[in-house]
């Protein structure tokens, strides 16, 4: 009896032993290195959507070097999964972590509550808390510049758009470019294909080809992959490039691109959890924030193209143009914005319903 | 200079058969430590990160048991059925349908059913799973459909239609037209079983369907019937064994236990419906199965296996930097060595001459 008292209580101490061997370094390093990662919904080699996040970790490690430990977990899938890499992630002393889609949202929320300590961002959703912060830009800024050049260069009148999934996000891109485009092309029409994702190349070009094949001269996207500029490219159609700068898979037709910029925004906020300063807050932030961007025009842009898309840029980023300036009316001919009033925030974070000009319906 | 040969066996090696998985995980292990030292890691150091340290505590232990239980689940049935030369590869679809049916009660009749909601929502999910695969059993019997490709095209129908239900009409009327159901709440929601874990109900009920498989195919009448169906048709056929009725009776209770796996992975892990529940759990199924070699025990450890790779490929793009395809070149490389190996259980492997041919 004696002897297996001893081996168990040798077998404890060495238990206890080992504990502290794998505690340790976690604490230690807890103290002086804040560890911050990023989960993001495709691979970071997507070109696009995930790539530009990757980046903006990419300009935080630069920025406070040593004082950060920055990581990123790609391709988490929504649901199940998001919850298990969060509470692993908290569990290992991470004390930042964003989750940079949208069906992080509810999982970010729960894993949160149990990891109060832990700061937590989710970008483009809806649902905040104490610990929860949310970011968003404005990427429908960028469309009404985008539709402004459509309605010049388009010759057909008829736009392909590749959309990912019908939420207010990809809505409000689609309405607002829509806007823009029958500013100057009273008649044109905007057809939409929703892919049913946020980034499947193979679909994406699909996508493209057939709304060719259906007349439009322009291709816009709401999805992560370059593959819609690479097929109008090929096809001779115009392209906008999305998420980052798309020109080199689109040469001479890729017009110009709604480029994300997060890390300003990520270097403010690590600095924030830094100096203690952190607070849950919720940022939407456009072209004057400088969260969004778009490279110079193609140089095959014509000049009165460029001049009119370069005005409603400036304009826009000034705030002398507001995106869905009034009157707004929508398919049914009712006018959800009056002539003079500019559409409230909270209207365009819900936005659920097409303008005239889009082709097809959304459930209501 | 002396030659290999492979000398077919003139039974297949009861030792082989149960050796082969075991040098396809060696070899995957080997080829995986050729990878880790290609991109730069220590291969130790990549071992412990990919297979260690995601169930070093607590919690991480935990999801091993809630990643692998739909795995299993799935698989089980499955290799039930490649037994019996029944191929359902539609797994993925019916689980989808089984999430569809058991959300419906859900959504709709969880405060009328009170305490009943689970347990109907997991008849209504089993039943779900069930008709979906009793499509494929329908026409295999009656037609003589392959069944292959009917179940399999039946899962793109059935994401769609979840796809239509999420965006439509049971899209969350608070959630500023999201694709997402509400969030369960009361008495729908399967609660852990283990605080500081997600482990519940369907881990449990994995492990209930692997010792029920294992009764199946061991113990009974069906089972010897499927057996045998599957190893020699036309003997099965003189025995007066219904070959019909045993296609039924495989896809319907794949079907059955896909669709299991698909409300436990909604109301347990998910808690809400959304457009896309499973990461390919029923694909993945087939894989496990096979590894398993299509025995229950096997199973269960081919499904935490498979369950641990994917722990193991976040874990390691935390602590390692590791790209996520490594998981997938991971997976691949242990199918491929897994397919490899099989050769074994059929072949020996000689040196030199044969003497049959010598002789001759």
């Amino acid at each position: 009896m004696s002897i297996k008292r001893r081996d168990f209580i040798i077998g404890a101490g060495g238990a206890v032993a080992a504990t502290s061997v794998l505690g340790m370094p976690y604490i230690a390093r807890a103290a002086d290195k804040l560890k911050a990662a990023w989960i993001l919904v495709g691979p970071s080699g997507d070109m696009g959507y995930s790539y530009q996040h990757d980046l903006g970790r990419l300009a935080v490690q630069k920025e406070l070097g040593d004082r950060v430990e920055t990581h990123k977990v790609e391709s988490v899938p929504e649901g199940a999964d998001c919850e298990r890499v969060l509470t692993q992630l908290a569990n290992q002393g991470y004390g930042l972590i964003f989750t940079t889609s949208f069906g992080y949202m509810d999982q970010t929320i729960k894993v949160a509550k149990n990891f109060p300590k832990v700061k937590f961002e989710h970008a483009t959703g809806y649902k905040r808390s104490a610990n929860v912060a949310t970011y968003n830009i404005r990427f429908y800024e960028g469309r009404t510049v985008q539709g402004t050049l459509a309605g010049h260069l388009s010759k057909s009148g008829i736009v392909g758009y590749v959309g990912s999934i019908p939420i207010p996000e990809v809505i409000m891109g689609i309405d607002a470019f829509t806007l823009a485009f029958r500013k100057i092309r009273p008649d044109g029409k905007v057809k939409v294909i929703y892919v049913n994702g946020w980034f499947d190349p193979g679909k994406e070009a699909d996508a493209a080809k057939a709304l060719i094949d259906q007349g439009a001269d322009i291709i816009c996207q709401h999805t992560d992959s370059p593959a819609p500029v690479q097929t109008a490219e090929a096809r001779g159609a115009w392209a906008f490039g999305q998420s980052s700068d798309m020109a080199k898979f689109g040469p001479t037709h890729c017009v110009t691109s709604n480029v994300d910029n997060w890390a300003p925004y990520y270097v403010e906020r690590t600095k924030m959890v830094l100096d203690g300063s952190w607070k849950s807050t919720d940022t939407w932030g456009g072209l004057a924030a400088g969260m969004l961007s778009m490279p110079t025009f193609n140089s095959h842009v014509p000049a009165a193209a460029a001049a009119d898309g370069m005005k409603a840029y400036n304009d826009v980023k000034s705030g002398a143009r507001h995106p869905f300036d009034g009157p707004v009316v929508d398919k049914s001919g009712a006018t959800k914005v009056a002539a003079g009033a500019n559409m409230p925030d909270g209207q365009i974070a819900g936005l659920n319903w097409y303008v005239q000009g889009v082709e097809g319906d959304l459930r209501s | 200079m002396p030659r290999l040969r492979l000398e077919p066996r003139a039974q297949t090696s009861r030792l082989a058969t149960y050796l082969s998985p075991v040098l396809a995980v060696v070899l995957t292990l080997i080829g995986a430590a050729v990878l880790f030292a290609i991109l730069g890691r220590d291969p130790i150091r990549a071992y412990q990160a990919f297979f260690i340290d995601p169930i070093s505590t607590f919690y991480g232990a935990g999801e091993l048991g809630v990643k692998s239980a739909p795995l299993i689940l799935c698989a089980i049935g499955l290799a039930i059925g490649f037994r019996a030369n029944v191929w359902n590869i539609g797994a993925e679809g019916q689980f989808v349908l089984g999430g569809i049916c058991g959300s419906y009660v859900a959504l709709f009749y969880e405060p009328t059913l009170g305490p009943a909601t689970l347990p109907v929502m997991f008849i209504a999910g089993a039943l779900g799973g069930l008709a979906w695969a009793a499509i494929p059993a329908l026409l295999k019997t009656q037609f003589n459909a392959n069944e292959i490709l009917t179940s399999l095209m039946l899962t793109y129908v059935a994401q769609l239609l979840l796809n239509y239900l999420v965006r439509g009409p049971w899209r969350n009327p608070q959630g500023y037209n999201f694709p997402q159901s509400k969030i369960f709440d009361g008495y729908a929601v399967i609660e852990p079983w283990i605080s500081g874990t997600r482990i519940g109900l369907g881990t449990f009920l994995a492990l209930i369907a692997a010792a029920g498989g294992w009764f199946l195919l061991s113990r009974s009448f069906l089972g010897y019937q499927i057996k045998v169906i599957g190893l020699t048709p036309a003997a099965a056929a003189y025995a007066g064994f219904s070959a019909k009725r045993v296609t039924w009776f495989c896809l319907l209770l794949s079907g059955g236990l896909a669709g299991i796996a698909g409300i436990n992975e909604v109301a347990g892990p998910i808690g809400q419906l959304l457009p896309v529940i499973s990461p390919g759990y029923g694909f993945t199924a087939i894989i496990v199965a096979f590894l398993g070699r299509l025995h229950p025990v096997g199973i269960v450890l081919a499904g935490l296996l498979i369950a641990l790779s994917y722990l193991g490929g976040e874990a390691a793009q935390i602590s390692l930097d590791l790209p996520v395809a490594v998981v997938g070149v991971f997976q691949g490389m242990l199918l491929f060595f897994l397919l490899a190996c099989e050769l074994l259980v059929r072949y020996r492997v000689q040196i030199g001459q044969a003497i049959a041919e010598s002789a001759a």
